[in-house]
């Protein structure tokens, strides 16, 4: 076991905590000086010269879910063994070296995803990383624009047309979101009174209905969980649909991303990041695979099994953006759909094939998916994604 | 008191607590702070706050969460028909005074105000904590950081003693940050092979070891199998009382028991059909 090694400024092992929460709250977990004294306090009860006993006293103290929980260890590690002293440093110019570890469609868009990240709220100035990126997709527009019968999405790289692809999952969402309940429930303000809990009270004052309740209809938003497929057919329009996603994480609905080819991963944290910056660097580690084969099955089945207890509910519009195009067999993808449709309220899939000339679901796996979709729309033009919002309506 | 006395006591109730949930409860005990369990459904959560309260031999008040939970459900509310009575009898005497109306005798305590009216420290469970609204998570922010209650008629409330609170939460909605902040964290996972032998070792004594292997290894392959529900501790415990209670004594000789008995580990038709015959025998067959 390597001794920790003492920074020559460290005064004392109060301060070496600090630094150690500092570490921490760095890798994104959210712990404060509040915590640093209740790590300090935690280890003054135990036998702080054994390793293992301070590495469990202080996960208890400073870890706030399963998935700090789950990184403790490697984190810890990193500071308390000098495990740390590298990866320390390298913290600090993670996004370095995440550029460079980028797989390609993260380093030619990098700059465009940034201005994605950031939001519609700051202006959006040209930039000349742009230019560029059109130029890639332009050239792979070249070979199939024969099949083109109107602009597609690939052409619409911009920030305009990213803005609006924004505009658009806001406005989707706020058409789904504003539902209310049939039931009523107490609430301090409502058109109707509680005559039940108004009787209640009247006990107090002798019968007497003095204490009036009231009850309104209390609002049951809709859940829309997004799985984006970021497969090397999706390339060209995962910009956009990041973007889409974004928007819909942003909109104030209670919404849930995920991002799948061949794995799947949540990104609605790291799509909810104000530091555009990190959330960028946090989205490019994820997206290792990017741009490679699919695996649509094994990512919903992934998901059902995973996150899909905790996304799904009988109020969850389920959306798949994907092309439908898959190595894996078409019968799983219609099992896995077959679950999620017995837990969640719908299944759209958004197609951006669909809205080709002539386009048939001859892909065995969207054969397989037909009968699970509640609806099955095009998306291959922001047109076709801002007129998603009456269909939605209807759901 | 010392970390292993928190696993000792808690291994003498037949609670077997990996190092991480122990370290986790001794500091809960010592900081007096509520501690927060998550973890998938049948890994005993609900099972820590019950071997707590009877290692330490004090009562159990369980808060069981639902939505719309309110705080005259959850801290207390007036005895509204005592009142009344105790009212109409004393106009028959000749005057109550009002002073005495509301007083602890007209107070009906719901389990937070009962938990910290205790002599002797208690076990707060506040059970499945994600499944009340997020109001109450509000309230109980005050309980959990002071540990006292504010009734308007009778003033604040201070814990004679600090309770130790145990919250469970499943997954069913994210808990607030500043929830989370106020309690500390453990995680539980299905067990290994080798504490889940010692749970049913611990729980079924009766159980000889050839057999609770056989069990504990199917139940681990079938953990790994793809499942609509995972199960759990509880089931697994449920299984080996029928299988012991059925008399058998190796799982390959009782192929039909084992067949017949796979309702207590398998809760849904479709888990039911993805484990028939044949998968069971590879699995018996690759623990045998």
């Amino acid at each position: 076991m390597q001794v920790t090694r003492f920074p020559s400024r460290a005064s004392g092992f109060a301060d070496r905590m600090s630094g150690f929460v500092a570490h921490l709250r760095m890798n994104g977990m959210r712990v404060g000086p509040k915590e640093t004294a209740g790590a300090l306090n935690a280890l003054s009860l135990i036998d702080a010269t054994d390793a293992g006993q301070a590495r469990r006293a202080l996960c208890a103290v400073l870890a706030g879910d399963a998935e700090d929980w789950r990184r403790f260890d490697d984190l810890f590690d990193s500071y308390w063994f000098n495990a740390g002293k590298q990866r320390e440093g390298s913290a600090k110019s993670a996004h370095v070296r995440v550029q460079s570890a980028k797989p390609m469609i993260w380093q030619q868009q990098d700059k465009a995803q940034d201005d994605v990240q950031s939001g519609t709220d700051q202006p959006t100035t040209p930039d000349p990383g742009e230019g560029e990126a059109e130029g890639l997709d332009g050239r792979l527009i070249a070979t199939r624009t024969a099949n083109l019968s109107r602009r597609d999405l690939r052409e619409l790289m911009d920030d305009e047309a990213l803005n609006k692809a924004e505009r658009a999952a806001t406005s989707l969402a706020c058409a789904i979101r504003d539902r209310r309940s049939r039931r009523r429930k107490q609430a301090s303000k409502g058109p109707a009174l509680d005559l039940r809990r108004i009787q209640r009270a009247s006990l107090a004052r002798g019968g007497e209905p003095i204490d009036l309740y009231r009850r309104t209809r209390p609002p049951r938003p809709m859940r829309i969980v997004a799985l984006c497929d970021v497969s090397g057919s999706m390339t060209v329009y995962s910009r956009v649909f990041l973007a889409f996603l974004k928007g819909l994480i942003g909109s104030g609905t209670e919404a849930d991303a995920y991002l799948f080819h061949t794995r799947l991963m949540r990104v609605t944290d790291a799509l909810r990041d104000h530091d555009s910056l990190r959330a960028a660097g946090r989205l490019s580690l994820m997206a290792e695979g990017f741009g490679g084969g699919t695996d649509i099955s094994g990512s919903l089945e992934q998901f059902v099994s995973g996150y899909g207890a905790r996304a799904l509910n009988g109020r969850t519009i389920v959306l798949i953006l994907s092309d439908g195009y898959c190595s894996s067999d078409p019968q799983a993808l219609g099992a896995a759909l077959a679950r999620i449709r017995r837990k969640a309220r719908r299944i759209v899939w958004l197609n951006p094939l669909k809205g080709w000339e002539n386009y048939q679901p001859i892909a065995a796996s969207m054969q397989a998916a037909e009968p699970y979709l509640d609806a099955h729309l095009p998306a291959n033009t922001l047109a076709a994604l801002a007129a998603l919002e009456p269909q939605f309506r209807k759901l | 008191m010392t970390l292993s006395d928190v696993q000792n006591g808690l291994a003498a109730q037949g609670y077997v607590a990996d190092d991480r949930l122990a370290m986790a409860l001794h500091l809960a005990q010592a900081l007096g702070r509520p501690l927060l369990l998550e973890g998938p459904a049948g890994v005993g959560k609900t099972e820590v706050a019950k071997a707590m309260a009877a290692w330490r031999d004090t009562r159990l008040i369980r808060l069981q969460c639902y939505e719309g939970l309110d705080a005259s459900h959850a801290i207390y509310e007036w005895n509204y028909q005592r009142q009344l009575l105790a009212i109409r009898a004393s106009e028959a005497q000749g005057g109550a005074s009002e002073a005495q109306l509301f007083s602890d005798e007209y107070l009906l305590k719901r389990p937070l105000l009962e938990a910290i009216g205790e002599e002797k420290p208690p076990v707060l469970l506040i059970d499945e904590i994600d499944r009340a609204d997020e109001e109450f998570e509000a309230y109980l922010l005050e309980i959990l950081s002071d540990f006292q209650i504010t009734i308007p008629e009778l003033g604040t409330i201070k814990a004679r003693v600090r309770p130790i609170v145990i919250l469970t939460a499943n997954g069913t909605r994210d808990l607030s940050d500043a929830l989370r902040r106020r309690c500390l964290y453990s995680f539980l996972d299905y067990p290994s092979r080798e504490t889940e032998l010692a749970i049913l070792q611990a729980r079924m004594p009766e159980i000889e070891g050839a057999l609770a292997r056989q069990i504990i290894g199917v139940v681990q392959a079938l953990r790994k199998e793809d499942l609509e529900k995972t199960p759990g501790i509880a089931e697994m415990l449920d299984w080996s009382a029928a299988l012991a209670g059925l008399g058998v004594n190796d799982l390959a000789q009782a192929r039909d028991e084992v067949q017949a008995t796979l309702v207590c580990l398998l809760k849904t038709a479709a888990d039911y059909d993805a484990a028939p015959p044949e998968v069971m025998d590879r699995l018996i067959g690759k623990v045998a």
